[in-house]
């Protein structure tokens, strides 16, 4: 028993001193405490390292201050599991009392924290990495801001380039869970709509790596497959299929033409030529904000610090969403009083310079962004890469539908057999 | 597995002054004439068991209740909501472990499962914000949700306990692996990868259950409800044969015990435990989702209980407190990249330096610092 | 009696089976055969790493819940020495053996010591499991790890009857598999420590009091059930690629086709694996939301009706 108490003594007096500091943050010209959350631990580890990185870079290009008042970034870890997430989040809000809150990286997790942002209406949350499309879509959350764009959102474009390359008949092959289906939809809603079909759709269950079984159900009449899978498992997919006999083109999703993929030794490494894909940016893009961003982060974090050799995905969007919290704090010259409405305000309308393009937030703060269709290459050394066919601006969360016709992504919606 | 390896290896952490002069439990029983053994002496008829426990009441249990009831006055809410509450909630799980493997000798690691399915349960036949739920008002959902976990458990149980007694944890860390694949592929019930959101606790009585302080006293009652309830049954005659059939089957069989019968029994009631556990817990997260009964929960549960120590009841919600402490706090101070290392590494130094956990240090420390004295009941095999 | 619960038994699980063969033969020949294969070398890559885990249980009565670790262990030194090197065989001798080092240290250092307490035993492996799942995890991050088959496996074998073409490594698999099978069937049966290791499983007292070394004994056989894990583990590298989270899956998969299969007995572990295999595959193949969950069907029915497992043994 004794030893019970004892635990709750220390924890007791360790609350209360955290409850003095954290008390002093309210003064005016005090620091500004920025919790971030992203998946440190398990699986997606790395991811949220980089997404680390990319906020870290955001606080530095502005020399760690905003608006007269000194950055304090407080990290918080979860493992991909939304109830862990609510857990971290709470100790930012409640225990390091931060002042916005910039994650999580997962899709089920942003639902999780959008949550929890309506039982803490003074205190504003912006998303990090996660892509789901309820968070935005079904109960919002009028705290919970999002200013990176979704998994439907990337695949804008793709449809209308499978189209003008004559694939008429598409099979789509993609892990049974949220994000693949909302970007077979994004897929799906332009390509159906100029007259594609899509006889099979073959979801993979999640963490399965045995795709003999999907491979043997291609049908001999599709003109391509479009691969919705991680880019370790498309090069897993690739050398599966390629033992098996197949030829078909293969059009990739947001995460699948990755490093991985474009370094594939296989034998069919030319037939990779032409994999279309498309997502939220592109290494290739020459724009010149872009070209900085990239510059930047590879001069704060060379690969001997542990940095990739160019910023992923994750340190995009956590980036992208730091940057827009710290110009709204700008736009509000740091002022986070009267329950920090009139930072929300500020986030709500401000349009962005972001490195893809311009921001700008929709009713249910969903950013309005663009889109990249890609198309692998081979550059003058024979290596594989990729180039940008072309950049689809002003993607809004409903793809162009109205709001009665919009249904969220599942496994048969939309469908066209 | 025969009655003096199994014996020999539970005791094997045991060597000390805690196993000398520590007499099995069965041996403090009489046996009647008709054969069965008698207990009446232990639990006894209602007022003489009630006197006997009030005499057992010390200074440091009272110590203990007078600050569980005053903690939520003086801590804040953080620490009131998620450190003690959580610890509360997941303790009651581990209560289920720590008596199903501690009085029965059967280590589940479907422990969180069943509490897993009761959340589930709670969310799909009450109120959530996803349009599977069925909407049931919280008096109808709750009772149904528990009555379904224990039955899951009581099969689970059943399919489980004919086999021998190391048999027990692959059949069950089967089943959980089931039953978080199936929640996973499954969207008509389940509602697979995104599970259930804004599952709450009713408000009743003007009273949010959800705000720290009434939530703490929610999962307090429940906890020491369960704690009591374990306490008490194991002095019943089914607590005691359940011991028996732990330490020898074979004898138990001849004295005309049902041995499964009892196990099931035993896997029956750990449920009905595991199960209000889950309903608080999906309470206290307020959403479900397969993430929340993976296999890494259900091997926490596992540490949660070991580490605490199967030994006494009070274990489990000590090993709960610590893991809870540890999640919550680590990351200010390790890299909370290694914080799996950390929880393995712990857990194994438990395993093989202090079998009976937290409760066996705390033993051997009072044993050689404290006066000299029988202070520990027969201790309870793991 | 027993020949009418016998043949009941045949019909109600054989006759389901038979219809549907004859439904989807029908249906698309093709794709049933093709799933025939995936499952039939599905399950020998089950049966390598399984055929360990029943070994060690069935001498030892430890149910070694690092098997799966071990297995992810075999896969990354493996996939590192082949990338070094460049040769294949080499990779898989250097996986057998990091494993089975792997092996031979936590016997004799941690779970000699607790010889005959069997829970705790496993309690210790499931601590290993979690402490040697976060080492790998840190020394080769969470990237995925996709070996490459060796050149004279690489490819598909082409103008095969009816099927046209399938993957030669896969079809190596199959080759694999029953190599071990044959490998250990001799071990068990034709050696010295075959004799002994099944008189251990027979009746451990016994063993020990005819004057056999029974330390040793042990060793070698968690040796060598660590090491199959490995060897499965550079194997499954090239096919299902490594990643953590397999270590889970292929334990979880060696303790349904030991469940199913029979505890400590290696023909046992054959009959589970290709019961398992078959029934992932064609769950897979033609109704992929419920694959999972089918195969853990089998494994209730199983539990049900004969909790020993097919071809298992009392104690």
């Amino acid at each position: 028993m004794r030893l019970t108490k004892r635990i709750w003594m220390r924890s007791m007096i360790g609350a209360a001193a955290a409850m003095a500091v954290g008390g002093a943050a309210w003064a005016q010209g005090a620091p500004i405490k920025i919790g971030v959350l992203a998946t440190l631990e398990g699986p997606f580890a790395a991811g949220g390292a980089d997404g680390m990185r990319g906020a870290e870079l955001a606080i530095k290009q502005r020399g760690g201050m905003v608006a007269g008042r000194k950055i304090e970034m407080v990290k918080a870890s979860s493992n991909a599991n939304p109830d862990v997430a609510v857990n971290a989040v709470r100790k930012l809000v409640e225990q390091d009392k931060v002042d916005i809150v910039v994650g999580p990286l997962s899709g089920g997790e942003g639902i999780a924290v959008k949550d929890y942002s309506k039982t803490q209406p003074n205190m504003t949350f912006i998303n990090g990495g996660s892509g789901a499309q309820a968070t935005t879509l079904v109960n919002p959350s009028p705290n919970f801001f999002r200013f990176n764009t979704e998994g439907a959102q990337w695949m804008v474009g793709l449809g209308k380039a499978a189209i003008d390359k004559g694939y008429k008949r598409v099979m789509v092959i993609a892990e049974d869970y949220a994000f693949p289906y909302s970007q077979v939809q994004g897929f799906m809603a332009e390509y159906c709509k100029l007259g594609g079909k899509v006889p099979v759709k073959a979801w993979v269950p999640l963490g399965g790596k045995d795709y003999s079984s999907v491979i043997a159900r291609i049908p001999n009449n599709v003109d391509a497959l479009l691969v919705v899978l991680g880019g370790a498992d498309a090069v897993n997919f690739l050398n599966q299929y390629e033992a098996a006999g197949g030829d078909k083109p293969m059009m990739g999703g947001s995460i699948t033409v990755s490093q991985d993929v474009l370094n594939y030794r296989g034998k069919r490494r030319d037939s990779l030529v032409g994999t279309m894909s498309a997502g939220p940016y592109a290494d290739s893009f020459d724009g010149a904000e872009w070209k900085a961003f990239v510059a930047d982060y590879q001069k704060n974090f060379p690969v001997s610090a542990g940095g990739y050799p160019s910023p992923s995905l994750f340190a995009l969007v956590y980036y992208t969403n730091m940057k827009a919290a710290l110009d709204g704090l700008d736009a509000v010259k740091g002022d986070l009083s009267g329950g920090q409405a009139k930072y929300r305000e500020a986030l709500s309308k401000m349009e962005l310079k972001m490195p893809t393009g311009t921001v700008k937030l929709d009713a249910n703060r969903q950013a309005i962004g663009s889109t990249f269709v890609t198309e692998v290459v081979k550059d003058a050394k024979g290596e594989l890469t990729t180039r940008v066919l072309r950049k689809v601006d002003n993607v809004d969360q409903l793809l162009g539908m109205k709001k009665e016709d919009f249904q969220i992504g599942s496994r048969d919606v939309p469908a066209c057999p | 597995m025969s009655a003096a390896p199994w014996r020999r290896s539970m005791n094997g952490g045991l060597r000390g002054p805690t196993a000398a002069g520590a007499a099995p439990p069965l041996a403090a029983v009489v046996v009647t004439s008709q054969g069965k053994p008698d207990v009446r002496g232990a639990a006894g008829d209602a007022p003489a068991g009630f006197r006997r426990s009030w005499q057992h009441l010390r200074a440091h249990h009272v110590l203990v209740g007078v600050l569980l009831l005053v903690l939520p006055f003086v801590a804040t809410p953080f620490m009131t909501f998620q450190v003690a509450a959580q610890s509360l909630v997941l303790g009651l799980i581990a209560l289920s472990l720590t008596f199903l493997g501690g009085y029965g000798g059967m280590v589940s690691l479907a422990q969180m499962s069943v509490a897993g399915m009761a959340g589930y349960a709670v969310a799909i036949l009450g109120v959530s914000s996803t349009e599977v739920s069925l909407g049931w008002p919280w008096w109808l959902a709750v009772p149904f949700a528990v009555l379904i976990a224990t039955a899951c458990a009581t099969v689970i149980g059943w399919l489980s306990v004919r086999t021998e007694g190391i048999y027990t944890i692959m059949i069950t860390l089967a089943f959980g692996v089931a039953f978080y694949y199936l929640v996973l592929q499954n969207y008509t019930v389940f509602n697979g990868f995104q599970g259930f959101q804004k599952v709450y606790p009713p408000q009743l009585l003007g009273i949010d259950w959800r705000d720290p302080r009434p939530f703490y006293f929610l999962s307090l009652f429940w906890a020491l409800a369960g704690y009591l309830a374990v306490k008490w049954l194991v002095r019943t005659p089914f607590g005691v044969a359940l011991q028996g059939v732990r330490d020898n089957p074979r004898r138990m069989a001849a004295l005309g015990f049902h041995v499964v019968a009892h196990r099931v029994a035993a896997y029956a009631v750990a449920g009905a435990i595991a199960a209000v556990g889950g309903v608080l817990l999906v309470w206290y997260n307020g959403l479900i989702s397969p993430g929340s009964v993976n296999t890494g929960w259900q091997i926490n549960i596992l540490v949660i209980a070991v580490l605490g120590g199967m030994r006494h009841p009070i274990g489990a919600f000590l090993g709960a407190a610590v893991f809870v402490l540890l999640q919550t706090f680590a990351i200010d101070v390790i890299d909370r990249e290694r914080f799996n290392l950390v929880i393995g590494v712990v857990f194994l130094a438990i395993v093989l330096f202090s079998p009976d956990g937290l409760l066996g240090l705390w033993a051997k420390l009072r044993s050689r610092f404290g006066p000299n004295r029988t202070v520990i009941p027969p201790p309870t095999r793991h | 009696m027993r020949w009418d619960a016998r043949a009941w038994a045949w019909l109600l699980i054989g006759g389901p089976i038979a219809l549907f063969s004859l439904w989807a033969i029908v249906d698309n020949t093709r794709l049933y055969f093709v799933t025939l294969l995936n499952g039939l070398t599905l399950a020998s890559l089950y049966f390598i790493v399984a055929s360990g885990f029943t070994l060690v249980f069935g001498l030892m009565r430890n149910v070694n819940l690092a098997h799966g670790s071990l297995y992810l262990l075999g896969g990354y030194v493996g996939f590192y020495v082949a990338e070094r090197t460049g040769w294949w065989v080499l990779a898989i001798a250097a996986g057998f053996l990091a494993a089975a080092i792997a092996g031979l240290l936590i016997q004799v250092l941690i779970l000699r010591r607790m010889q005959g307490e069997d829970l705790r035993q496993t309690m210790v492996t499931i601590g290993l499991s979690i402490v040697i799942a976060d080492l790998l995890l840190w020394a080769f991050t969470a990237q995925v790890h996709q070996m490459e088959a060796p050149q004279w496996l690489q490819g598909p074998i082409r103008n095969l009857p009816l099927i046209k073409a399938y993957s030669a490594y896969r079809l190596s698999l199959l080759v694999f598999g029953v190599a071990i099978g044959v490998f250990l069937w001799w071990l068990l049966t034709r050696t010295t420590v075959g004799a002994m290791i099944r008189a251990g499983v027979d009746d451990r007292q016994m063993l020990a009091a005819s004057g056999v070394n029974v330390n040793l004994v042990f060793a070698v056989t968690f040796m060598l059930g660590a090491g199959l894990a490995g060897l499965g583990g550079v194997i499954g590298a090239v096919e299902l690629s490594m990643v953590p989270g397999e270590d889970t899956r292929l334990l979880l998969a060696s303790l349904i086709v030991v469940i199913v299969g029979g505890m400590g007995s290696v023909v046992g572990a054959a009959l589970g694996a290709v019961i398992l295999g078959l029934a992932e595959t064609y769950g897979l193949a033609y109704a992929p939301t419920y694959s999972v969950v089918f195969t853990f069907v089998i494994l209730i029915l199983v539990l049900a009706f004969r909790p020993r497992g097919i071809l298992g043994r009392p104690a």
